[in-house]
């Protein structure tokens, strides 16, 4: 009978009275719910980031502008000039008279590309099989010069088939592609693998480290440690608000770009979802990690900025590829979480290998999780020094 | 209830605290009196856990600081001296998050706070950081004392808190105190050290003396009397070249003087009729009871 009556009162009292850890999550979210420009921004980031990288590599390449010089001026060339102007990516704005000319336009920085003809093209075409066709192109923006040098290939092959599709000799139109101010132009990136990298460790790593910093800086935190509640669960309740952000953040980049910018999860969306968790996982601890060593909003922001968000840009291959580093900078991406995060997104989601192709960068991002985790819980001070 | 043996702590060459050693008795108001960077706050800390003394040991409650700290914070509450709220949680939000943080509620533990906690309740909906300098202590105080703790470390609690609202906090302390609980209380009002049962009187990291309040005045032997003059500034300069006062201090609308021992002879009538000599003009000099703050003065001489 008495236990029957202490459960109740037990029960009774769990109904009303909100654990510790539950009440202290409620308040993290007020905190981020309530700092409503910050928040904002932190929704909005992704779409924004996307939508700039997205409106910035479809609409670049469009209308370039052309110079042609055309010394054949037969049947193949006028084809291939009306085609370029007839297709939404090029506009021919000039043709030379003289192939000194070429240099001109491009220190004028009046045209994108230059598309040279070599003399008599339909008739060495027709009687030697091969024509030349030099693509010159103003290489200082080199993924829009790759994407007008792709463009404008695809034009010349598919006029070479269109005029010689019912002939059986093999003719080849051989376009001799040269780059102006880049000549060793390293290939497109993918952005969205690069954004989602960034974003969550943006959320997850600056945000904890942050958001810790702060109760720092204004004195709660030594009301906190002082009290019933478990140091762990401070820090894990702080934790919990940012891993849910990010995972919105993650299913907006996805549907963002699926279904605006067209670009596929071509592979398992479950293997997708693993590793991005495993990538929240380390940025929450290294968050962790840097909130133990620092005591004010400032630092944390200073470090997180400094110390993650530079190197992920630089470093990841995101922007720039990594084998283009000198060997110590490679050496350094090797420790960036982000640049194995991005490797396996773009295997899963652009190339759609499968859970064995991720199997390193799962395995790395696991390692690094164990160990961050492990060094923010030996790091984490119970006291104030 | 508190116990600490030769605390010594030392922040890179200055030292903070100097041989530390005191008792609290259960139930007892301890109050620690002394100005600004006299190493109340380091104090706190030490015993609240939060950091550790260089030299020394201290139980809470039986339990040692360094050891058993865990325990220590499950049975003590801290109201550290630049105490803030969340400012972006409403009032009742922040009251409830601390009460909530202590394994309790507001309504288990309001009669603690009732008397405090009415004048801010009208605005329980507004955000911490939006309250008056004033209500924000108000507020502070009730989350500190929301959680019924067995020993309670109060660092500071009233400063900056209007004359009422001081009153009604030391009527809450002795109603906690009637409960059962065990308070150390900081403040650098002289006043509030007649309100608690001992007092440590510290400067520089050094406890000058430990008694009750009344034991502390009793010690002072020297003779004091209060002078009053229309300019306050020329007097305090004429008496501290007097030959035979020993040392002078402004206290508020009066100066305090206290006399060499040789000087038996001196009445307040001779004081002031040397004062008047030197043309001084409405001269009042009254032999007076010394208070904590004389008492302060004097051993801070020593």
């Amino acid at each position: 009978m008495m236990f029957f009556i202490s459960w109740r009162v037990m029960h009774r009292e769990k109904q009303n009275k909100m654990s510790p850890f539950l009440s202290f999550v409620r308040k993290e979210f007020y905190h981020i719910f309530r700092d409503k420009t910050t928040t904002a921004i932190l929704l909005a980031l992704p779409v924004l980031m996307l939508m700039l990288f997205g409106y910035a590599i479809t609409t670049e390449v469009k209308n370039s502008r052309v110079a042609v010089y055309d010394p054949s001026n037969d049947l193949f060339t006028r084809a291939v000039i009306e085609k370029l102007n007839a297709s939404e990516y090029f506009t021919v704005v000039k043709m030379l008279k003289t192939s000194d000319e070429i240099n001109e336009q491009f220190r004028k920085g009046e045209v994108k590309m230059v598309i040279a003809f070599s003399e008599k093209c339909y008739q060495n075409m027709l009687h030697t099989g091969t024509a030349q066709v030099a693509l010159i192109v103003d290489g200082t923006d080199p993924n829009s010069s790759k994407a007008v040098v792709g463009y404008a290939s695809a034009i010349l092959a598919q006029q070479q088939q269109d005029m010689f599709q019912f002939t059986n000799i093999p003719f080849q139109v051989q376009p001799e592609i040269k780059l102006l101010y880049n000549p060793t132009m390293k290939g497109a990136y993918n952005f969205v693998p690069g954004v989602m990298g960034m974003i969550l460790m943006l959320i997850c790593a600056m945000m904890t480290s942050i958001s810790i910093a702060k109760e720092k800086e204004m004195g709660t935190m030594e009301v906190l440690l002082v009290s019933p509640v478990k140091p762990s669960h401070i820090i894990l309740a702080k934790t919990i608000p940012y891993f849910v952000l990010s995972l919105i953040n993650l299913s907006t980049i996805l549907l963002i770009s699926v279904f605006i910018l067209g670009v596929p999860v071509a592979g398992s969306l479950f293997w997708l979802l693993m590793l991005s968790l495993v990538y929240i996982l380390v940025n929450l601890s290294l968050g962790l990690v840097i909130s133990s060593v620092v005591d004010n909003q400032q630092t944390a922001l200073l470090i997180s900025g400094m110390v993650l968000m530079l190197p992920v840009i630089m470093l990841s291959g995101m922007m720039f590829p990594v084998e283009n580093m000198p060997v110590f900078f490679q050496w350094i991406s090797q420790v960036i979480p982000a640049k194995w995060y991005i490797i396996g997104v773009k295997k899963i989601m652009i190339k759609g290998l499968g859970f064995e192709a991720i199997l390193p960068q799962l395995s790395v991002l696991l390692g690094m999780a164990i160990l961050l985790i492990g060094v923010s819980i030996k790091k984490f001070r119970y006291r104030l020094e | 209830m508190i116990s600490c043996s030769a605390i010594r702590k030392n922040y890179g060459k200055i030292p903070a605290l100097n041989n530390i050693s005191f008792e609290v008795q259960k139930g007892e108001i301890f109050g620690l009196i002394g100005p600004d960077g006299a190493g109340k706050t380091t104090f706190f800390r030490i015993l609240t856990t939060l950091i550790l003394a260089d030299e020394g040991s201290a139980t809470v409650n039986g339990y040692d600081v360094v050891r058993s700290y865990e325990s220590v914070r499950k049975c003590v509450g801290y109201m550290p001296g630049r105490f803030s709220l969340y400012q972006d949680l409403t009032v009742a939000e922040n009251l409830e998050f601390f009460a909530t943080v202590f394994n309790t509620s507001i309504q288990e533990n309001y009669d603690l706070i009732r008397d405090i906690y009415q004048q801010i309740e009208p605005f329980k909906h507004r955000r911490a950081g939006k309250l008056s300098g004033g209500m924000k202590q108000k507020l502070a105080l009730s989350c500190a004392l929301i959680h019924k703790p067995t020993v309670l470390f109060l660092d500071e609690p009233t400063t900056g808190v209007d004359p009422v609202s001081r009153k009604e906090f030391w009527g809450m302390l002795k109603r906690l105190q009637h409960q059962g609980i065990t308070i150390l209380v900081s403040t650098p009002y002289m006043d509030e050290a007649g309100l608690c049962d001992r007092i440590a009187l510290i400067q520089r990291g050094s406890f000058l003396s430990i008694d009750t309040p009344a034991g502390i005045v009793a010690g002072f032997r020297k003779r004091l009397f209060s002078v009053h003059s229309q300019s306050m500034s020329q007097l305090l300069k004429d008496l501290r070249g007097l030959a035979f006062v020993e040392s002078c201090y402004a206290f508020g609308d009066s100066h305090h003087i206290t006399l060499k021992e040789q000087a038996n002879t001196i009445t307040s009538e001779s004081i002031q009729l040397q004062l008047h000599q030197m043309g001084h003009q409405h001269v009042v000099v009254r032999e007076i009871q010394a208070g904590i703050e004389d008492c302060f003065m004097e051993l801070s001489n020593q």
